[in-house]
């Protein structure tokens, strides 16, 4: 790793932390929401979508976030207050923290860990013990069985999830999320270079498990489960109004922008691009950009699931996690681990 | 798959009970949840009091009458050509279709009978507001079970038939068309090419819900064998309609009833039912129904005979005196008014007989030992409309 050319005191560094992890987590969620949910979606509705703000409703998203600004801040009577409040801030934080590993390019991290990818999954995984919160302390049944609902679900994908990573883990050598970026970047496939290695092709298996259990740690269609508009409301946010519902908002396509992005980054090559130098300092430019980019393409999947597919039921959810995806993904750590031994 | 006894549901629910205390001491308080009447689910207001046992429902029971608008003591006050107009509110989505049976029972006191032309006309119109409604429902199954796209499908192509009832009897949602001896006016020009076209589409709407529903795993993993309506049973409730032949029972007004005046008799037809009797069934069953429609209607459209839309009948009407009983074969089931005239000139009593009062009524039977998400998809299926329910 090499250092910045300018000399930045500790505080200046901290503020561009700051401003950077706020910049890193609410584009994408700006752009996921702009793009997909109202636009893309309508098109694939045949429907128009937000018009009137802005050309082709482009600062829609401005007026919706005023919207809940304005609106009045409800707790419910019976809701424990302190919890009801803290809850979304749970929320929120999981979704910064992943942020904290990804990287952007050479020096473009918040966060360098050893065991980054260990880091990352960890943290998301927090996001549960928030909604549980909301769903116990909002006082209503929809929000208690929305957040039970959730909890199960969380830890029944969380595990499909982290082995599907160990794939990459193992063929990259690596926890290190620079280091499994470099793995793809400097690899080969059967000796021809010149794409690199981006894990998607060797790790196939792998990358359709994470879409997947990615899907369902989002509690997006068909894992909607926790949210279930037609049958719990809204789930853990049926009480949420106001500032409140906009930070269960923001988290929640925040952290599809944070899932894309650690998928982007574990299997589509993160910020490099094939035969750009590494260390080429140009990078800490171009490659947020590249990042965002692939990060989208695959939040699109996500999308276009969300908006075609009916719902599972809780114990078919289940079913799927248990008796699918986990065999399958314990296999592929298995052919994976072989394979690297053999060659 | 079809027959399930009701012992066999109850030893079902108290394996499932066993299961899921294993242990005793493990055993917890129930929980009643309210789904209603204000909830996204219900289309209105009905109120579903579901007693759960984690997401297991032990009972549920329907409570209506949030949205009673008291139209069988209403009617009392008014005219026949009055009722008319309010009868149009029952069923919302297949405003025509409500008008018909009352007016066929009026026609039937008075000894008139409407020209071949208007019969004809009717038999097109009931026929288009089933297509209205039911294409509602085709979509918003889908919704009830998680995918939102289809309903936006639903939506895009039922426009073009209410657009068609609209261009002809000037009302979008309640055409107030029929008359006691006719219809208010004849077609408009241009309007039979324009069916034709329109009802194209609505069979390729069927077929992208074949796409996107009928043939999605998860739409089948989530409505086969969910919610199962045995034969004996679905009589014994008094079902009427698609959510019946669902349950493997033959049986179609507009084929088996011969003498009513209408001109089902003249289109070959065929009615459709499915042995299993489940939430898919009812969907399948129900989208076939809507395929079919469209063919009767280009075959009534081809043969349409000339004529006054018209019978005499006097300027202020009066029916004598008798008591007569119209049914007729409505998209949600059979709707039926009997109507008890006393000579003046409006009705003495009429009793609506509508099909979703009767189609609900089995949701204490059907919803016991079902999951909430379950609970939701068969509500669904079951398809009832709160002002059929609460008139």
């Amino acid at each position: 790793m090499h250092t910045l050319a300018v000399e930045i005191p500790y505080w200046g560094q901290s503020l561009l932390r700051v401003l950077g992890v706020f910049a890193a987590v609410l584009l994408p969620a700006g752009t996921i929401v702009y793009l997909y949910l109202f636009k893309a979606v309508s098109f694939m509705q045949s429907r128009l979508g937000p018009m009137e703000a802005g050309p082709y409703g482009s600062v829609q998203l401005v007026a919706e976030v005023g919207k809940f600004l304005q609106k009045e801040d409800i707790i419910p009577a019976n809701a424990d207050r302190r919890i009801f409040t803290l809850a979304p801030y749970v929320v929120v934080m999981s979704t910064f923290l992943v942020y904290l590993v990804v990287p952007f390019g050479p020096d473009a991290i918040f966060a360098d860990y050893d065991t980054g990818i260990f880091f990352a999954m960890a943290v998301s995984s927090l996001s549960t013990l928030g909604i549980l919160m909301a769903g116990w302390a909002s006082a209503n049944k929809y929000s208690l069985i929305g957040a039970l609902r959730a909890a199960g679900q969380m830890i029944a994908y969380e595990l499909p999830l982290v082995l599907a990573v160990t794939g990459v883990v193992i063929q990259a050598g690596t926890l290190n999320l620079q280091g499994i970026v470099a793995a793809q970047h400097e690899g080969d496939m059967f000796g021809v270079g010149v794409i690199g290695n981006p894990f998607v092709l060797t790790q196939i298996v792998g990358f359709l498990i994470f879409l997947v259990a990615a899907q369902a740690e989002l509690a997006q269609t068909p894992f909607d489960m926790p949210i279930a508009e037609s049958e719990l409301v809204t789930g853990y946010l049926t009480e949420y109004s106001g500032m409140r519902f906009l930070l269960f908002f923001i988290a929640e396509f925040a952290s599809a922008g944070a899932l894309a992005a650690l998928a982007a980054t574990l299997f589509l090559g993160g910020w490099s691009i094939p035969g750009v130098d590494l260390d080429n300092n140009l990078m800490n430019v171009v490659g947020p950009l590249v990042l965002f980019a692939k990060a989208m393409i695959i939040a699109f999947l996500f999308f276009w699931a969300r908006f075609t597919l009916p719902r599972f039921r809780e114990d078919q959810l289940q079913q799927l996690a248990w008796k699918g995806l986990i065999p399958i993904a314990l296999l592929n750590i298995m052919v994976t681990a072989v394979l690297k031994v053999a060659f | 798959m079809s027959a399930v006894s009701e012992r066999d549901q109850l030893r079902y629910i108290a394996a499932q009970a066993a299961d899921a205390r294993v242990n005793l001491e493990l055993e917890t308080e129930g929980m009643t949840l309210s789904i209603g009447p204000q909830h996204p689910a219900t289309h209105g207001t009905l109120r579903i009091v579901a007693r759960l046992d984690g997401e297991q429902v032990i009972a549920a029971e329907p409570i209506m009458g949030y949205m009673h608008r008291g139209y069988e003591k209403l009617v009392e006050a008014r005219t026949y050509p009055q009722i008319n107009t309010l009868i149009n509110r029952i069923d919302w989505l297949s405003s025509f279709a409500n008008e018909v049976p009352f007016i066929l029972a009026a026609e039937k006191l008075m000894e008139i009978e409407a020209p071949p032309r208007a019969q004809w006309i009717r038999t097109i119109f009931h026929e288009l507001s089933r297509i209205a409604n039911i294409t509602l429902f085709l979509g918003d199954m889908g919704v009830q079970v998680g995918a939102l796209t289809a309903v936006f499908y639903a939506f895009r192509d039922r426009e073009f038939v209410l657009n068609l009832i609209e261009s002809a009897t000037g009302g979008r949602f309640h055409p107030n068309f029929d008359r006691i001896g006719g219809l208010k006016e004849d077609l408009p020009k241009g309007w039979i090419d324009e069916t034709r076209a329109v009802m194209k589409r609505i069979r390729s709407f069927c077929d992208e819900m074949d796409d996107l529903l009928v043939g999605n795993e998860i739409f089948q993993a989530r409505t086969r064998g969910i919610g199962v309506i045995p034969k004996e049973v679905g009589l014994s409730y008094g079902l009427s309609g698609a959510n019946l032949r669902a349950s493997g029972v033959d049986w179609d007004l507009r084929r088996d009833d011969k003498d009513i005046a209408m001109a089902w008799k003249h289109a070959d037809f065929k009615v459709w039912t499915h042995p299993d009797g489940d939430s898919f069934a009812r969907y399948w069953v129900r989208l076939q129904e809507v395929r079919e429609s469209t063919r009767i209607i280009e075959q009534l459209l081809d043969g349409l005979p000339s004529g006054p839309i018209m019978a005499k009948v006097p300027r202020i009407i009066k029916v004598p005196e008798g008591e007569a009983y119209v049914q007729t074969e409505n998209p949600l089931g059979v709707m039926g008014y009997y109507v008890v005239s006393k000579g003046d000139l409006g009705p003495f009593r009429v009793k609506i007989r509508s099909a979703s009062f009767n189609n609900i009524s089995i949701t204490p039977w059907l919803l016991r030992g079902v999951y909430v998400p379950d609970a939701i998809a068969i509500l669904g299926s079951l398809y009832f409309i709160l002002g059929d329910i609460d008139r």
